[in-house]
């Protein structure tokens, strides 16, 4: 095996047990980019001093390991361009707390990985620098918005990638890529220094080979900064070590294998099937029935999710890229590409007052709604399981013409992303024919990453679908 | 809720308040894009939303002030400032002159 | 003109004066700043992902205003986003306050009765802006130092009726902000800014009239009395001719006295506000404004009334020896400086006001102050019998006004204890000279 084919905790011990060396895990890293880059348009930039770097970063928790960082996380030694023209080549003046956070724990930022422009999108298509292709399968889109970061995992061109989400854009593409993704709390990690999408749900987040990473990588990017007010000071959990304990009498819940989009399909069998196997782990595993409006012990059903998610997040996107018109920074608006002139000008008319109702309070009202009904489900349940997106990834040229793509394919994520809880995916099925993969969706209550951790942890290890194992 | 149709009138006023030029053939397709939404949106109407309360802020946090600091490792220099800027001149931003506020 | 009233609402802005700017840690002294743009941050430039963080004194000297304009303090509050685009204001938006505003429902009470404030709010500054010309082009330039300093916007009902009344309200609301410490509030630096909106209506209609003008670009309190004695008389003409004056903006014009019409939008704005979800809601404790409630100082109106009891000053006398907080306790401190050895008991708090009153270009400690009043005091003792012989050189000169005064007139010994006075180089007690003198014209 090459080194850049390690995990990042199995790479960290071998480094510093002496048994490998940051000169032949770059050198690894570096080949691996050469042959894959350019056909699957992963890196948009690459530092080529990372190597250096490293080597003086042995004895820290992170061990100089190789990043691959999402395009709009802000990188003071590499551009940040959000993959629009509006920015390209814009060399910010100032560090994300996230990239900080790395750096701090001995992490490197290897290079900034391509993504849906402003993160508008679940399949890296919409990237006014080209798609990404799906290293599994390149006729197929690794899935978005950070679908340049889950391709840097799949390929083997870094050891671990940071990505964002809103509602899917981490876990989604991780599940069509077949990696870990996960989207912690919102007010986790902060938001400074990551280009804003929608301020109320974004979520910045490890894409990882395996559990055990991303419990690493969380635990070094968490954490109250005063630099974002929607930080919390709470404690952040023991991950890393509580992740194998198992989850003997871990109540699962499972959730939306019954919505007349999903019954019988590959995906929502595979969850099914995850059932079966959390029960012989110990575990006690129950359907949550869908409901359409709010009912104690059933799932409401994501139906409005996509409703309220469209709204809000079309309208905090307009928001926050009125700062873009080229005076300070970056070119003018004529720059943006067709998707985001689209969720700008949507956004601006959700909020105006060309709506009798006020549309965007109606979404928040119903937002409430989720909230409240995951806060009950989640007295009643440790974890609720679903699949992370409808199907397997799709191909080349999918998500074109396709106004409300983004929303639709994220459907089952934005329940939980509107209410700020945690989740994480998983592999849960292989397609030998296509090599592509299903993901199952894991979450937990609001600052119980320690629970979904877990029963990721024990589901990977039970399991043959995780490639890296 | 209204599911109505959107026209390229309405597309061209939005499109000025969110200061985004268009094209007339981007208008026809945006006229098409805001019509289609509307159309996902309007389901929000069937959920019942009695007695709920707005979600401002899903994490609970309140009060969350800083004290009256001045924040020296944050402040920019007038050229670190300047250093993105397309036209600059004797340390201003310079952009083509403007009358009203719109 | 007393078949129309003038209706007057006034909108002030303040720029407090904390170190730092509302939502980020750069410098706050845009005026003060001898380059543009050397004050900021990612935050108040509006550069990609910076978020705001609230600045916590902004919002403790907002309610303090709030209070001392007698305000109700809003317990459950927010900031809400208002959008725009202007190459000033740096995201696209103003982080402002909508519905739940810190403060509302306040009063300043003038002498043509009481004007109402309806709300008290805590927002950002944005940048300045300079049109110039560059190689024949047209430009403006940008400076964003100012850029998210804090400001406070003061909204008053429209119970406002003439020019001098608009002159006293933003006099009395000027100096209770300068008591507070909270601000320079000074019009020239721009850490004062006003904006009244007036319209005319018949004395006898009720409700509000159906427009109204607003004017900008006033530097003074004069310029507001002249912008709307000359608006109040255009709009009369307007109505008399049967003609609506048109709702718009205009700009008040210094030479002339004059206001001219800008250039305005046909429709209200659209600011697509919603509630700012990069800060959490402010949710304060009825305790916390009670302990801010205490530090308030004492008020203008009611310093004022109390130095009239205590100090048995004229009324003229208290306004002014209270017109700044650091004059009247530089007089109350003297004062009871005075009051603390028995050999300057006789500088009474009168003399003591008229003396500040009077020389008012010069550096003077209590200590000072007193010395120089006792070296007076002194001079003016002259023996009585020096008093008496220039008492009998006046009473044998003036002889007409010994005959005025027994006719009735009482001025006439005023004017005699001046001419005594004017003998006496202006030594002698005024009060004894003048017992003196109606003994002997008894």
């Amino acid at each position: 095996m090459k080194a850049n084919e390690l995990t990042l905790t199995n790479a960290i011990k071998k480094l510093q047990s002496k048994k490998l060396s940051h000169k032949e895990l770059y050198e690894d890293i570096e080949e691996a980019v050469k042959r894959k880059n350019t056909q699957l348009n992963i890196y948009l930039s690459v530092d080529k001093q990372a190597q250096q770097k490293a080597e003086k970063l042995q004895q820290s928790v992170l061990a100089g390991m190789p990043f691959a960082v999402k395009d709009n996380f802000l990188t003071v030694e590499l551009p940040t361009t959000a993959s629009s023209k509006v920015l390209e080549g814009f060399m910010p003046p100032y560090e994300s707390t996230v990239t900080k956070n790395l750096m701090k724990n001995g992490g490197v930022v290897f290079g900034k990985t391509n993504l849906d422009a402003w993160a508008h999108g679940s399949s890296t298509e919409t990237s006014d620098f080209g798609p990404t292709k799906n290293p599994r399968n390149p006729e197929y889109l690794p899935g978005g918005s950070s679908g340049g970061s889950a391709a840097a995992v799949a390929a083997d061109v870094c050891l671990a990638a940071i990505g964002s989400e809103t509602a899917g854009s981490i876990r989604q593409p991780s599940s069509w890529c077949g990696c870990v993704g996960l989207k912690p709390t919102y007010g986790r990690v902060s938001r400074a220094g990551v280009v804003a999408m929608a301020s109320s749900m974004d979520s910045p987040g490890p894409i990882t080979k395996c559990v055990e990473d991303a419990a690493l990588v969380f635990s070094c990017i968490a954490g109250k900064d005063r630099y974002d007010a929607t930080t919390v000071d709470a404690p952040i959990p023991d991950v890393v070590h509580t992740l194998k304990d198992g989850i003997k009498g871990y109540r699962v819940g499972i959730c939306y294998v019954d919505h007349e989009k999903l019954k019988g399909t590959p995906a929502a069998n595979a969850v099914i099937e995850a059932g079966k196997l959390f029960e012989s782990l110990g575990a006690i595993v129950s359907y949550i029935p869908l409901s359409q409006q709010l009912e104690k012990n059933k799932i409401l059903t994501p139906d409005y999710a996509i409703g309220i998610y469209t709204v809000v997040q079309r309208g905090e996107v307009s928001s926050n890229l009125a700062r873009y018109d080229g005076i300070r920074y970056g070119a003018d608006r004529s720059k943006f590409g067709a998707e985001a002139k689209r969720r700008i000008m949507l956004g601006t008319f959700a909020l105006s007052k060309y709506f009798d109702e006020n549309i965007y309070e109606k979404a928040q009202l119903t937002r409430s709604l989720y909230i409240k009904n995951f806060e009950q489900l989640l007295t009643q349940y440790d974890v609720l399981v679903s699949p992370s997106s409808p199907g397997f990834a799709q191909k080349l040229g999918a998500s074109k013409n396709s106004p409300m793509f983004g929303e639709l394919e994220d459907m089952l994520m934005e329940p939980t992303s509107i209410s700020g809880l945690p989740g994480i995916n998983v592999p849960s099925y292989h397609d030998e024919t296509t090599n592509l993969y299903l993901g199952m969706n894991i979450v937990s209550g609001q600052w119980q990453e320690e629970k979904l951790l877990r029963a990721a942890y024990s589901f990977e290890q039970a399991t043959k679908w995780n490639s890296w194992k | 809720m209204q599911s109505k149709k959107v026209s390229t009138h309405d597309v061209a006023h939005i499109a000025d308040l969110a200061h985004i030029p268009v094209t007339e053939e981007e208008k026809e397709n945006l006229a098409e894009a805001f019509t289609t939404t509307y159309g996902v949106v309007d389901i929000l109407s069937k959920a019942n939303t009695k007695g709920m309360t707005q979600t401002q802020q899903v994490t609970g946090l309140e009060n969350v002030t800083r004290d009256d600091v001045i924040d020296e490792t944050r402040m920019f220099s007038q050229e670190e400032a300047l250093r993105n800027a397309t036209t600059i001149h004797n340390g201003y931003f310079v952009v083509e002159q403007v009358l009203d506020k719109s | 003109m007393n078949t129309y009233t003038t209706i007057v609402g006034m909108e002030i802005h303040v720029e407090l004066a904390t170190a730092s700017k509302m939502f980020c840690g750069c410098k706050n002294d845009p005026f003060g700043a001898t380059k543009p743009n050397i004050y900021t941050c990612p935050v108040c430039l509006g550069f990609p992902g910076a978020l705001p963080v609230p600045n916590k004194k902004a919002i403790e000297w907002t309610i303090t205003l709030g209070l001392a304009l007698g305000c109700e303090i809003q317990l459950y509050s927010k900031f809400d986003r208002k959008h725009y685009f202007y190459p000033d204001l740096a995201k696209g938006y103003q982080i402002s306050q909508l519905d739940l505003p810190f403060c509302k429902n306040g009063v300043i009470i003038t002498t043509d009765g009481p004007v109402r404030i309806n709300r008290v709010h805590l927002e950002e500054d944005t940048g300045k802006l300079q049109h110039t010309e560059i190689n024949g082009n047209k430009v403006t330039l940008v400076d964003y130092n100012r850029s998210g300093v804090p400001l406070v916007e003061i909204v008053t009902e429209p119970d406002i009726h003439s020019g001098d009344q608009a002159k006293e309200f933003l006099k009395k609301l000027h100096q209770i902000i300068r008591y507070l410490g909270i601000s320079s509030a000074d019009m020239e630096k721009g850490s004062m800014r006003l904006e009244p909106n007036i319209s005319v209506r018949k004395v006898e209609e009720k409700g509000l009239p159906n427009y109204k003008v607003e004017v900008k670009n006033i530097n003074s309190f004069n310029f507001v009395k002249r912008a709307i004695d000359f608006e109040t008389k255009r709009h009369i003409e307007l109505l008399e001719r049967g003609e609506t004056p048109k709702q718009e903006t205009r700009g008040y014009v210094e030479s002339s006295s004059s206001t001219v019409s800008q250039r305005s939008k046909e429709e209200a704005a659209d600011y697509r506000y919603f509630p700012d979800p990069d800060i959490p809601p402010l949710r304060l404790q009825s305790s916390y404004v009670e302990s801010i409630k205490k530090t308030l100082p004492e008020l203008p109106d009611v310093k004022v009334v109390r130095f009239i009891k205590e100090y048995a000053l004229s009324r003229e006398e208290a306004l002014h020896i209270t017109e700044e907080k650091t004059i009247a306790s530089y007089f109350e401190g003297c004062v009871s400086l005075a009051q603390s050895a028995k050999d300057t008991q006789m500088l009474t708090p009168q003399k003591i006001a008229r003396s500040i009153i009077n020389i008012h270009d010069e550096e003077r400690s209590p200590k000072q102050l007193l010395e120089t009043l006792m070296k007076k005091e002194n001079e003016k003792q002259v023996d009585m019998s020096v008093i008496v012989s220039a008492l009998d050189a006046v009473l044998d000169q003036q002889t007409k006004a010994i005959d005025d005064y027994k006719h009735g007139k009482t001025s006439a010994l005023m004017f005699l204890v001046g001419m005594v006075k004017k003998e006496l180089q202006g030594k002698g007690d005024a009060s004894v000279i003048e017992t003196e003198l109606k003994k002997r014209l008894a």
